[in-house]
């Protein structure tokens, strides 16, 4: 069973559901990365989903495409990320990382390579945006051969067929994007959210993780009640991107955010 | 390689691959939409009556054919093979892009859908876009990166008056590859009412294959002309290479006349050496951008590098994946010019021929002119007159020390 499965699992078991935080490695500098990952795991996130920067980020709005700026000005590289990750795990090997990005970074580091030295440093999940199944044929099966999972995105234009086949080829949970439009940007509708959830879960057994739109406690607590687990982004970045010059005050913030938004899931299993 | 019929038949194939090429590399919420067009277009392209509606608006709208015209006095002056111009320059809104633009027009008016979004680069799409909506009664978005905005004043000016709202993008290198994730980020949300039209033979399946039927117009025209005027196909073409749509254009209808060679024409900046160019085929990789794999300008770590060229419209980190499939089996050349050449290939066809062509096809117009003078005087080489250069003049003043 795979670390992220596992958390899953357990979540489920015990009626809670998943927080999983977004940030972009590398902002607002690459030294700080390892140590918000650990703000975040106590700030209570079960899984972090963390984010390589890309120079174009044609799925993110503002927020995110300025973190990717703020990470790149430092030079920060997928190896850099991956090296964040095997620093993180010195201290935390329960919290599953996911890797977030673009293909372009994997594709010039070398597909094997990369999947190597992902799973020698400890990362269990990969996402990559701009990479449908259709695609995927070659990277997926190296992905699979080192059990690190293969995360794809649902969205509300997904059609059941796909749905299905996407599903197939995912493991660790699926990711269902809760709106038309780029990260960061549109107004979440938690009805039509909870009849799309409520479906794909008649279509797969995968837990399924919702994202976008998320930004406090009272959104995250309104999409755990029909998800399994709740992703948040761009209200985190914007916090880094607010807090950047001062790295205890980001801590605080960061924490603050998010504290509330576990509370609020942990909730709902009571 | 030899290149059949047949075999051109599965190029793209069923996925949109030009052999390692194209694809469709995007989010999951545009799937859906790419499915949706690919299924509407294969079905459209058989259909008669949008095969007459597309024919009739490039007969009586954008003035077709354009003429093939043997330039005498450049051939006289270069002494070597008879340099002919394909006049892309004298369509409608004076550049090819408008055989495209009218064809996805249409698309989007049997989709039904009533807003049009495009990328720009020296804004000849963007111009040809907002024209064809006019005449439609299509809402139109520009998005055009907010150095581009600077340089080619004219053509926003030119759309605005044409009711397009074009949007300065201002992210990342401001320029053409940023106009484009802006208008993908805007198709992201708006996807169900909104029709992108892509001005390359560039992004996601099906793009590379619909813009390269639309502007296939171009080869096609081109072959009967030569054979009927020059008496034979022409021995060499030569077309600038930005995203690459009017040369695929102009390249397509001859793919199988092996004794036709092809050369693509990138922008080489201020020198390939340098590494401010905007030449991918020559000196770029692999990689995948904008929903399609093909040859990219990036970093070691796979960032997307910053291009330099002269020309708006060149100035772009990829190049359409067919582009990358025929370079890869060889069966077109590219080459760059720098700058500086395409500024002499610009002064040099207004001069002798009184013929002033856009910056990006000043660039083919350079070269030809190097190639021509190595090749006999019973050789024809065609150049892909792309565009005309009115929206480059103030370009050209400043370069000259001349406030406009």
């Amino acid at each position: 069973m795979s670390r992220i499965e596992g958390v899953l699992k357990s979540l489920k078991a015990q009626g809670r559901k998943a927080l999983i935080p977004y940030i972009t490695a590398g902002d607002p500098h690459p030294d700080q990365t390892v140590d918000l990952m650990h703000t975040l795991v106590a700030a209570g996130a079960d899984i972090i989903e963390l984010g390589v920067p890309f120079s174009d980020p044609m799925a993110d709005g503002p927020v995110i495409q300025l973190a990717c700026e703020r990470a790149l000005v430092h030079g920060t590289s997928l190896r850099q990320v991956v090296a964040m990750v095997k620093t993180f795990r010195e201290k935390d090997d329960k919290t599953p990382i996911v890797l977030m990005g673009y293909l372009n970074p994997m594709e010039a580091m070398g597909y094997e390579q990369f999947a190597d030295t992902a799973k020698a440093a400890g990362v269990d999940g990969i996402l990559t945006v701009d990479l449908p199944p259709e695609e995927a044929d070659e990277v997926a099966p190296l992905f699979t051969e080192r059990d690190l999972d293969a995360i794809f995105l649902l969205a509300p234009t997904t059609t059941d067929d796909r749905i299905r086949s996407i599903s197939q080829h995912s493991s660790g949970y699926v990711y269902y994007v809760s709106f038309k439009g780029v990260t960061g940007s549109g107004k979440i509708d938690i009805d039509e959210v909870a009849s799309k959830v409520a479906h794909i879960h008649e279509l797969t057994a995968l837990p399924v993780g919702v994202g976008f739109g998320i930004r406090d406690a009272e959104t995250a607590a309104a999409v755990g009640r029909v998800s399994d687990g709740v992703i948040v982004g761009s209200v985190l970045v914007d916090t880094i991107a607010r807090n950047q010059s001062d790295p205890d005050q980001l801590k605080r913030a960061l924490t603050d955010l998010l504290r509330p938004m576990r509370e609020a899931l942990d909730n709902l299993a009571s | 390689m030899k290149l059949t019929e047949e075999m051109l038949s599965g190029f793209p194939d069923a996925r949109g691959h030009f052999g390692a090429y194209g694809g469709r590399f995007v989010s999951e919420t545009l799937f859906d939409s790419l499915m949706t067009l690919e299924k509407e277009y294969k079905r459209l392209k058989n259909d008669p009556d949008f095969q007459a509606s597309f024919d009739k608006d490039l007969a009586h709208y954008v003035g077709r054919p354009s003429p093939l015209y043997l330039a005498e006095r450049l051939t006289r002056e270069t002494g070597g093979a008879q340099i002919w111009l394909k006049r892309e320059d004298l369509n409608h809104t004076g550049a090819h892009k408008v055989n495209n633009t009218i064809g996805q027009a249409l698309l989007a008016s049997f989709l039904g859908k009533k807003r049009i979004i495009a990328e720009t680069g020296a804004g000849q799409h963007g111009v040809a876009t907002a024209t064809v909506c006019a005449r439609l009664g299509l809402e139109c978005h520009v998005f055009m990166g907010a150095e581009d905005v600077q340089r080619q004043s004219l053509n926003v000016y030119r759309m605005k008056l044409l009711g397009a709202t074009v949007h300065a993008v201002q992210s990342g290198t401001k320029t053409l590859k940023d106009a484009m994730n802006d208008a993908m980020r805007d198709w992201v949300a708006n996807v169900d009412d909104t029709f992108y039209i892509i001005g390359t033979v560039a992004g996601p399946h099906p793009y590379p294959l619909l813009v390269r039927d639309f502007q296939s117009v171009i080869g096609r025209e081109t072959r009967q002309q030569c054979l009927s005027q020059a008496g034979k196909l022409p021995d060499a073409l030569v077309a600038c290479v930005g995203g690459g749509s009017n040369a695929i254009g102009m390249f397509y209808p001859f793919l199988t006349d092996e004794s036709v060679q092809m050369y693509g024409v990138e922008a080489g900046g201020l020198g390939i050496e340098t590494g401010q160019h905007a030449a991918p085929l020559s000196a770029g990789r692999p990689g995948v951008l904008h929903g399609n794999r093909t040859y990219l300008m990036e970093d070691e770590n796979g960032q997307i590098a910053s291009t330099h060229s002269v020309s708006a419209g060149l100035d772009y980190p990829g190049v359409g994946p067919e582009h990358s499939w025929l370079k890869d089996i060889g069966r077109a050349h590219y080459v760059s010019v720098t700058d500086d050449e395409a500024l002499d290939g610009f002064r040099k066809l207004t001069r002798v021929e009184g013929i002033m062509p856009a910056l990006e096809t000043a660039h083919a117009v350079a070269y030809a002119i190097k190639l021509a003078a190595t090749m006999d005087k019973d050789q024809v080489v065609v150049i892909n007159v792309s565009g005309r250069g009115d929206k480059d003049i103030q370009t050209i003043a400043k370069l000259d020390g001349i406030e406009m």
